[in-house]
């Protein structure tokens, strides 16, 4: 199967989640979107250490994979803690932080 | 014995010191430590004198080093005092006259809450006047011609809850600053051309130099001795400057600061007799103000403003005489030493007519005082003799000289010069005989104030006659001998030099044009003022009475060609300033802040546009490195 394809499919998970990201206002609707946008660069990462033949890509993808692991672990507990006391996980309500 | 020298300015100073930083515990004795602290100077000033009279003429100066003042390499300025037959003349005339004046301000100010401040001004000036004739360099002759520019101010303005003394001391400040530019620029001139600034050096390098230095040096030293001495064309402060209380006029703006101007030129007449340009410009200003303030006095109905006319027209004569070169130096401190007592004695008879007369200064409120006042009216009978060249008395030696110098300056200049010193003199007879029967005879036309309080003329107390008799004893003799075989000639001209000059009149000639000049101006006086009673409010007059009364209008010139043109000008700058550069400034704050305020609205708060602006800059960050990769 041509790898290439597989950056299709990645470009069109990062697109989703973009759009997600963009679009929907629910803070959990939001996170997952950005989990998808990971993910659909891990898939392009690994698809490039296919093609190239070397190994750094996926090194790369590991990397990744820790990093969005720690932020949801930051990141849930942000929501949650937020909506605790707003009683609402829609980001367009935490809209404090302007001049 | 020299050590004396530092001695004659530490006396006064101490004076001053004391009086102004003693606080109120000094308030019951303070005006007797000022005469004090005079007194000793003076004291000291005889010594000094009779032991320079002891030695023989060329032994006479002495040069005493009190202490380097800014020792930089190249730059030398030093704290050292040259006492000459020059400098003594005046530290006596300076420290006699002041302390005369002292012990009169004793009765004078007596009922004065600050009279300690105004004795301890009085002897800042002393000190002051004392360094700037015993300096021996130009830069500490700087310091103590400030220091007597500042003692004027203040005691000018010595009643200063009155706005008019508040102005007129700040008009002598501002108008004396242009004279003092000019020389501090002289002393810059001197250290460009000569590198030093001490009378030994520069009068000993003056040999070398161009004429076009030392005229420029010269032009200079005149500005600063028309600013000091009241000259035209800056002499519109003397008359304000009478604000101030009477012995301030007689000591200060009559006998001796006014006079720093021909002393300034007497003691530079190295530079001045080879620079003939400047010497005509110094003549030209003494030929002009001598009949300046000769009108000016004639109009004037205010006592002391008619003796300050005649104060600046006295001093045009000594200016006039100094600018005939070494025909005239000698006489010309002559006539300064033998004005100051009469002058001196004059102010002070004002000031005790006014004392009498509760402070009124206008003379058409006078009349008939003799009879009342027998000492004032002796006194400045005497000195009135005196100042209109009396045969015998003190005024008739000394103009009666200068009269002759003008003229032996030889040619047309010296037959203009001479009828000049001569319709000055007429002009002189005139304003004095005029105050003189305005104050002293006729009838009496006093006026009661506004309150109805009568005044009641009395003689005053004996602190104020004392020196006045004293004045009036030196304004009879005091030329008969300096004029005795030619003692003061003799005095003074182994600084000055002297040169007789080809007079084409014989001096008895003079003398007896001199004498019909002053009985015209007498006899014209008397049919004018003497035979009619004196209307007490002033008659309109001709348009000259009109403009001498408004000092010739020299405010009005003052204001039209400097002032208006001045304000002018600077109220372009401002506005150049205002709307020009900081137009600018706020403009461009302006413009900046207009823009980040609209900027701003971009921090929404929203999360989501955001990230949408994040998304955006990445695509157009990977779109430029596409294309820059593709090109």
């Amino acid at each position: 199967m041509n790898p290439v394809n597989y950056l299709y499919l990645a470009a069109l998970l990062f697109t989703i989640g973009a759009s997600g990201v963009l679009i929907r206002r629910n803070a959990i609707v939001l996170f997952m979107c950005v989990e998808l946008m990971l993910n659909a660069s891990n898939l392009a990462l690994v698809t490039f250490s296919r093609l190239h033949g070397n190994l750094d890509g996926q090194i790369i993808a590991f990397f990744t994979m820790v990093v969005a692991a720690a932020e949801v672990v930051v990141g849930l507990a942000i929501i949650v803690s937020i909506f605790r006391t707003r009683h609402s996980a829609s980001v367009d309500d935490s809209n404090l932080m302007k001049l | 014995m020299n050590s004396l020298i530092p001695l004659l300015v530490a006396a006064p100073l101490a004076g001053a010191a004391l009086l102004l930083l003693g606080g109120r515990a000094l308030d019951r004795f303070g005006h007797w430590l000022g005469t004090l602290a005079a007194a000793l100077s003076f004291v000291f000033g005889l010594v000094l004198f009779f032991s320079m009279l002891g030695r023989s003429t060329d032994q006479r100066p002495v040069h005493v080093q009190l202490f380097s003042w800014v020792p930089v390499n190249g730059f030398q300025a030093d704290v050292a005092f040259q006492l000459d037959q020059l400098s003594i003349t005046f530290v006596l005339l300076i420290t006699g006259v002041g302390t005369l004046i002292h012990l009169y301000s004793v009765g004078y100010m007596a009922h004065d809450e600050r009279r300690r401040r105004f004795f301890g001004y009085l002897n800042l000036f002393l000190a002051a006047m004392l360094l700037l004739v015993l300096a021996d360099n130009y830069l500490l002759l700087y310091v103590g011609w400030e220091g007597v520019g500042l003692a004027s101010y203040l005691l000018i303005g010595f009643w200063q809850h009155k706005p008019s003394a508040a102005t007129a001391a700040k008009k002598a400040f501002l108008v004396n600053r242009v004279g003092d530019v000019g020389l501090s620029i002289a002393i810059m001139l001197m250290f460009t051309d000569f590198g030093n600034f001490t009378y030994l050096g520069v009068f000993g390098a003056a040999g070398q130099a161009s004429r076009s230095q030392l005229t420029a040096i010269g032009l200079m030293l005149l500005l600063a001795a028309c600013g000091k001495s009241a000259q035209v064309p800056l002499q519109s402060w003397l008359g304000d400057a009478m604000e101030g209380p009477t012995p301030v006029s007689a000591l200060i703006h009559a006998a001796t600061m006014v006079t720093a101007g021909v002393y300034l030129i007497t003691r530079s007449h190295a530079i001045f007799d080879l620079a003939p340009d400047a010497q005509t410009a110094v003549v030209c200003v003494g030929a002009v103000t001598l009949l300046f303030g000769a009108i000016v006095g004639c109009a004037k109905d205010d006592i002391k403003k008619a003796l300050a006319g005649s104060t600046m027209s006295q001093i045009g004569y000594m200016i006039l005489a100094a600018g005939l070169g070494p025909i005239g130096y000698v006489f010309a401190i002559m006539h300064l030493v033998t004005h100051g007592f009469f002058k001196a004695g004059l102010f002070l008879g004002a000031g005790s007519v006014m004392h009498g007369m509760d402070d009124e200064v206008n003379m058409r409120h006078y009349g008939g005082l003799r009879k009342y006042m027998p000492i004032t009216f002796v006194t400045f009978g005497l000195g009135y003799l005196a100042i209109i060249g009396f045969p015998g008395l003190s005024g008739f030696f000394s103009k009666d000289k200068i009269i002759e110098a003008a003229f032996a300056k030889g040619g047309t200049e010296g037959w203009i010069l001479g009828l000049v010193t001569l319709v000055g003199a007429a002009v002189t007879a005139f304003y004095m005989t005029r105050v003189m029967i305005l104050t002293f005879f006729g009838e009496k036309r006093w006026q009661a104030d506004d309150e109805g309080h009568q005044p009641h003329p009395h003689e005053s107390p004996s602190t104020m006659t004392l020196p006045m008799i004293v004045l009036a004893f030196g304004s009879v003799f005091a030329g008969g001998l300096f004029a005795f075989n030619s003692s003061f000639l003799k005095w003074l001209e182994p600084i000055t030099g002297h040169s007789e000059g080809n007079s084409p009149l014989s001096s008895l000639t003079v003398t007896l044009l001199t004498s019909a000049c002053l009985l015209v101006g007498v006899a014209l006086a008397y049919v004018v003022y003497g035979r009619s009673p004196v209307p007490v409010t002033p008659p309109v007059g001709s348009v000259l009475t009109r403009a001498a009364r408004r000092d010739l209008l020299q405010d009005e010139f003052n204001h039209a060609v400097l002032v208006r043109p001045g304000s002018a000008l600077a109220a372009a700058l401002v506005y150049l300033d205002s709307k020009g550069l900081d137009g600018f400034v706020n403009g461009l704050a302006a413009a900046i802040g207009g823009i980040s305020s609209r900027l701003r609205r971009v921090q929404n708060g929203y999360v989501r546009s955001y990230a949408l602006s994040m998304f955006g800059g990445t695509l157009v960050l990977v779109a430029t490195t596409l294309l820059m990769r593709s090109v």
